[in-house]
């Protein structure tokens, strides 16, 4: 499939069978959209009329132009044809591993934050903090299903899992003193809120984890607007020195700083920048995912000024970059040289499969944003998931499994996107979460555009 | 080409062949948990 789009002052074509990404002028780019469609004449007729009084757009030159793009078909790079739907049903049927847990290690919280997806980290149940045995078993489900995966992942989660600091610290002793005997590489990821990161749990980090997501929503105002403590205080002053001290010590390692975005702040580019010029380098920034009747909620209305914003992001990186003051923005972060192969692109997250959320109980979910869904529940770590039924919803979730995805120029990218966010909007994990998809195809266009714009600077 | 340029890029129509080795991050764990894509993750086969 191709698609098309103007952005900056680039003329971007994209092929998405091959991944090809073209930049082009804008004649290249009109004959382009009518090459499909119309005869070599019928197109030639068109251009002049439209371009005929340049000098430079002749008979000859448009023929050429149609040559050249005759030549990027038959090399494959244009035109080209997806044929990969197969692969995605036969990988997912064939692959019963398990390579990754989100680990709720405590369903509670020191925050109070009235937007949390998770109610106060209890996840519409009782507050609980995972025990080392539970956890512990965790980890032995995962080897045991892992098969020859070496690379595992292991998302310390919550709630606020520093609340439950000793049986993480454990736990990763646990996992370090098995990896090697069963030839594994654990690579764990600590997400917090922040209040609780000491300089004994910022050497930790800096020691076992692979990935650290700090929880920051930008300006005070926006953060302390949502964030707060159980007494109504704003967490921004609390939080942000153990950040700034957290990445003074991080080195090269990866962390991001992330936030939420609501309606309350469509202008979410200046919150972005506001970490930045704090010193925060590693930056993410996610809408809010509630119910529509929430009066946080993004609308209809918020779409396009939301696009804007994006495109506003898009540049000022590009400057910053320029200037020597770049920052990394996780939804721009995209490698059209060393990217996912089409088996990651087509076969989506892995949720409910190759990805699974774990309780302080030891119950088993097709991930985070599932747990406390009773309906969700797909078994527990001593006995492997038991409910197949609904694990096999998401085994066949995939690029091509949802009517809407196939006419999509981004399914390559987004791979049919997330199934939890699908089901709050729809009722079925097999629907669509369209405001998602039009905002996750506005950032793959940002992000391949930086690259073009890279690329022609190079 | 005058009018147009490509950009380097993986043929993902190549990867068919030598991808699928699953030792690439799970999308969704670790920036992103509520908008998840899968393009912006490393591949770890140097073969695909």
């Amino acid at each position: 499939m191709v698609h098309q789009y103007k952005l900056n002052g680039y003329n971007i074509v994209l092929d998405t069978a091959s991944g090809s990404v073209h930049t082009v002028d804008e004649v290249a780019y009109d004959i382009i959209a009518l090459y499909k469609t119309h005869t070599r004449e019928q197109i030639v007729g068109e251009i002049l009329q439209k371009y005929g009084q340049r000098p430079d757009v002749t008979r000859e030159e448009i023929l050429a132009c149609i040559s050249d793009i005759e030549a990027l078909e038959s090399a494959g790079k244009l035109f080209s044809e997806d044929t990969y739907e197969g692969l995605a049903i036969d990988y997912k049927n064939n692959s019963k591993v398990v390579k990754a847990l989100c680990l709720h290690v405590a369903h509670t919280c020191n925050l109070n934050c009235s937007y949390c997806f998770a109610s106060q980290g209890k996840y519409q149940g009782e507050r609980a903090l995972m025990s080392f045995e539970v956890g512990k078993q965790a980890f032995d489900f995962l080897i045991a299903n892992s098969d020859t995966r070496r690379n595992l992942e292991v998302d310390f989660f919550g709630g606020e899992p520093l609340m439950n600091w000793d049986v993480v610290k454990q736990l990763v002793a646990y996992a370090r003193s098995i990896e090697k005997e069963h030839n594994k590489n654990f690579r764990f990821t600590l997400t917090t809120n922040g209040v609780l990161l000491d300089d004994e749990v910022i050497e930790f980090c800096n020691r076992e984890m692979s990935n650290v997501v700090l929880s920051l929503d930008g300006r005070r105002e926006v953060h302390d607007h949502f964030r707060r403590d159980f007494a109504g205080k704003g967490s921004y002053d609390k939080i942000l020195p153990n950040f700034l001290r957290f990445i003074e010590k991080r080195g090269d390692k990866s962390y991001y700083v992330r936030g939420t975005f609501t309606h309350n702040n469509t202008d979410f580019t200046n919150d972005l920048f506001h970490m930045a010029d704090l010193g925060f380098t590693e930056l993410s920034m996610e809408p809010v995912v509630c119910p529509p009747t929430d009066p946080y909620a993004l609308t209809p209305e918020d779409l396009p000024v939301l696009f804007e914003q994006y495109e506003i992001l898009a540049k000022e990186m590009l400057k910053r970059k320029k200037e020597g003051r770049p920052f990394t923005f996780y939804h721009y972060m995209i490698d059209l040289k060393h990217g996912p192969c089409i088996y990651k692109r087509i076969t989506g997250c892995g949720s409910g499969t190759e990805y699974l959320a774990v309780t302080p109980w030891g119950d088993l979910y097709p991930c985070h944003q599932f747990v406390g869904d009773e309906a969700y529940r797909l078994g527990d770590i001593w006995n492997g998931v038991q409910n197949t039924e609904v694990q096999e919803g998401f085994r066949h979730c995939n690029a091509y499994s949802r009517p809407e995805c196939r006419e999509c120029w981004a399914k390559l990218y987004c791979s049919g996107g997330c199934a939890a966010n699908s089901y709050h909007a729809t009722g079925s994990i097999g629907g669509v979460y369209q405001y998602g998809c039009e905002l996750f195809k506005k950032r793959m266009e940002c992000a391949i555009m930086m690259q073009v714009a890279e690329a022609e600077e190079a | 080409m005058e009018r147009i340029k490509t950009i380097e890029t993986k043929n993902i129509q190549n990867t068919v062949k030598n991808g699928g080795c699953g030792e690439c991050q799970t999308s969704c764990q670790s920036a992103c948990k509520t908008s998840c894509g899968v393009i912006n993750q490393n591949c770890e086969n140097k073969n695909a």
